[in-house]
C-alpha cells in the first residue's frame, strides 16, 4: 500500500466509525425526551421506504418504469402482499424473488 | 410475560445471521463489483481489501472509487464519506435505547458493524415483544454475517471479477429490495406509519438527483416529521 492509500483508508475508517459510534459512546448518559423517542420509531419505515421505492419505480436509476413489465415492481408487490396477509418475512422474500425471476424470464 | 423466542446467545446469533441471508445475497454483487472496479480506479489489491475490512460501508466505498478515479483530493473524499454515512447516526440513535445498557466492549464493535441491512433486521428483532436478554447477540450474528460476506465478495471481485461477466445483471440485488419491502409493509397498518412511508417515498423520488444521498436524508426527515405529527394529531383527537 502507498502512503496515500493508507491516509485514505485511515481517514474513511475514522469518519465512518465516528458517525456510527457517536450516539453509542454516550450510552445511558444520553436520555432522549419522549418526543424524540416517538419520532425515532418512524426511522426504520422512513429510511427503508426511501431506499426501496426509487429502486422499484426506476430500476436503472434513470427511467420511470410504471408498467406491468417491471419485474422489480411485480416482485415487490408479491412480497408486500405475502407480508401483509401472512406476516411471514422469509416467505414474503422468497415469494417476491420467485415472482421477480419469473417476470424477468417472461419479459426477457 | 412472553417466553424468550431464542433462549441462548448462540441461537440468537445464529438467527441474526440467518435472517440476514437475503441481504447477504443482495450485497454479493456489489462486493464483487467493488473489488473489480477498485483496480482500474487506482487502488491496489491490498488497499481494496483493507478498505472493505476497515471502512465497511458499501456506498461510500463506491463513491470513494469514483472520486479517486477522477483525481479528487483526500479532504473532499473524507467530507463526502461523512455526508454519505450520516444516516448511520440516525440508525445508532434509533438503536441506542437497546444498546445503552451494554458495556463499551460490545458497543464499539456493534457500532463499527452497523449497516443499512443490519439495522433493518435488528430493529425488527428489538421490536418483537419477547423479553430475551440476548437480543444483542442477534445483532452480533447479523454483523458477523454481513462483514465476512462483504470481505469475501470483495476478495472474489479482486481475484476473479473479470471472469464473471455482467454479474450485476443476475438480479440478486432484488433480494435487498424484497427484504426491505417485507419488513416495511406489515408496519403500515397504523395510519401515521403509512403516511410516514408515503411522505418518505415522495421526497426520495423528488430528491433522487441530489448529490451525496442528501435526498435520502431529506426523505427520512420528512417521513419522521409526518409520522410524528400525525400521531400527535390522532392523540389529540382521541382526547
Amino acid at each position: 500500500m502507498t502512503g496515500r492509500e493508507i491516509e485514505l483508508i485511515a481517514g474513511m475508517t475514522a469518519v465512518t466509525f465516528l458517525v456510527r459510534y457517536g450516539f453509542y459512546a454516550l450510552g445511558d448518559r444520553l436520555a432522549f425526551p419522549p418526543l424524540v423517542h416517538r419520532a425515532l420509531r418512524y426511522v426504520p419505515v422512513a429510511v427503508l421506504t426511501a431506499i426501496t421505492v426509487p429502486m422499484l419505480l426506476l430500476p436503472d436509476g434513470v427511467h420511470w418504469q410504471l408498467t406491468w413489465r417491471n419485474a422489480w415492481l411485480a416482485g415487490a408487490l408479491a412480497t408486500g402482499l405475502i407480508a401483509w396477509f401472512w406476516n411471514n418475512l422469509l416467505g414474503a422474500i422468497g415469494g417476491g424473488m420467485a415472482v421477480y425471476f419469473l417476470f424477468r424470464w417472461l419479459v426477457g | 410475560m412472553p417466553e424468550a423466542r431464542y433462549p441462548h446467545p448462540g441461537s440468537e446469533a445464529w438467527c441474526g445471521a440467518r435472517d440476514s441471508l437475503p441481504m447477504l445475497l443482495g450485497a454479493a454483487p456489489f462486493g464483487v463489483i467493488f473489488g473489480t472496479l477498485a483496480g482500474p480506479s487506482g487502488l491496489s489489491a491490498t488497499a481494496t481489501l483493507a478498505m472493505s475490512l476497515c471502512v465497511f460501508a458499501g456506498s461510500s466505498q463506491f463513491i470513494a472509487l469514483t472520486l479517486l478515479a477522477s483525481g479528487t483530493g483526500l479532504a473532499v473524499i473524507l467530507l463526502t464519506t461523512l455526508v454519505v454515512n450520516l444516516r448511520h447516526a440516525l440508525y445508532s440513535a434509533t438503536l441506542l435505547p437497546h444498546v445503552a445498557g451494554l458495556r463499551q466492549r460490545w458497543r464499539i464493535p456493534l457500532a463499527f458493524w452497523l449497516t443499512d441491512e443490519t439495522f433493518a433486521v435488528v430493529s425488527l428483532r428489538y421490536g418483537e415483544p419477547d423479553t430475551s436478554p440476548h437480543k444483542h447477540w442477534y445483532y452480533l450474528g447479523s454483523c458477523l454475517a454481513m462483514y465476512s460476506n462483504w470481505f469475501l465478495w470483495t476478495l472474489a471481485g479482486v481475484l476473479l471479477g473479470r471472469s464473471i461477466p455482467r454479474l450485476e445483471h443476475l438480479g440478486l440485488e432484488f433480494a435487498m429490495a424484497a427484504t426491505f419491502t417485507g419488513i416495511v409493509v406489515p408496519m403500515l397498518r397504523r395510519r401515521p406509519m403509512l403516511a410516514a412511508a408515503l411522505g418518505a417515498a415522495a421526497v426520495a423520488l423528488a430528491g433522487r438527483w441530489l448529490p451525496y444521498k442528501l435526498g435520502l436524508m431529506l426523505a427520512a426527515l420528512a417521513g419522521v416529521v409526518i409520522g410524528t405529527a400525525l400521531e400527535a394529531l390522532e392523540a389529540l383527537d382521541a382526547k
